[in-house]
């Protein structure tokens, strides 16, 4: 009975976050963290956001992001402690624990992306 | 790998040193490349503040704006950026070994999947910056 190794599973999701992660990221953060708060160019405002969010497409693919590139950093970590800092006595606490703030943090960005239509008030 | 015996030598090895990484700018890009995940990480965290904020309401948004532009949070995403780019272009580097395509019996050149990942980030920045900044109303 060959025994089943999570790796491969854990190492996909890993891949899927990298490609996901750098095809959003970049013009995400540039327009999210850099351009709007410099004041480059004006932030959309709260009907805009509230209307970009409240689509679909836009909390799925969000969801998606978040989800993935939780795993990525998970796996990427995990494994930098490892080898990099050759932290090698602490390997299962350290692979759980990272998995486990992945499961966590997706659980958290489905909770509040699941929220968003019913929950926008203020308008 | 310890196992000796008359036969076979026991092998010599050298623990590594923590600080491996710095020996040589080639491990030093890897650790920068690895490292890459924490920011990648942040943003993740930084979007999840966003929607919530969104969730809060407008006081609660425009809350948010102000704090994105404050010092500290507007530095670490700039540094954040530095590496978010950093690792697409070092994955996408990496791509074309992990992504064989083949059509019928032959395979896709490796500059192509590599081009078409460049083609896919470019069309998706447009698309993502004309909704947030071009307006959908």
């Amino acid at each position: 009975m060959i025994k089943r190794h999570p790796e491969p599973m854990l190492w996909m999701l890993f891949s899927a976050g990298g490609v996901v992660s750098g095809m959003l990221m970049p013009v995400l953060v540039l327009v999210l963290g850099i351009a709007i708060p410099l004041g480059w160019v004006d932030a959309p405002s709260y009907g805009e956001m509230a209307g970009l969010l409240a689509m679909r497409l836009t909390r799925l693919v969000l969801l998606a992001l978040c989800v993935l590139s939780l795993f990525h950093w998970a796996h990427r970590f995990r494994h930098t402690l490892y080898d990099g800092l050759q932290i090698k006595h602490l390997n299962e606490v350290i692979a759980v624990t990272s998995y486990g703030v992945a499961v966590v943090g997706s659980a958290v960005a489905a909770y509040l992306l699941w929220q968003v239509p019913s929950g926008s008030g203020g308008m | 790998m310890s196992v000796h015996t008359e036969y076979h030598h026991r092998w010599l090895r050298q623990p590594a040193s923590t600080y491996w990484w710095l020996k040589k700018p080639v491990y030093f890009a890897f650790i920068l490349r690895e490292g890459s995940c924490m920011f990648v990480g942040w943003f993740v965290v930084y979007l999840l503040l966003l929607v919530r904020a969104v969730l809060e309401g407008e006081g609660a948004y425009r809350q948010f704006l102000l704090w994105s532009a404050t010092p500290g949070v507007l530095v670490v995403n700039v540094v954040t950026f530095g590496f978010v780019v950093y690792h697409a272009v070092t994955f996408f580097q990496a791509a074309p070994q992990a992504l064989v395509v083949h059509v019928g019996r032959r395979r896709v050149p490796a500059r192509l999947v590599l081009a078409g990942h460049y083609v896919a980030w470019l069309a998706t920045s447009i698309v993502i910056g004309w909704l947030l900044l071009g307006g959908t109303a």
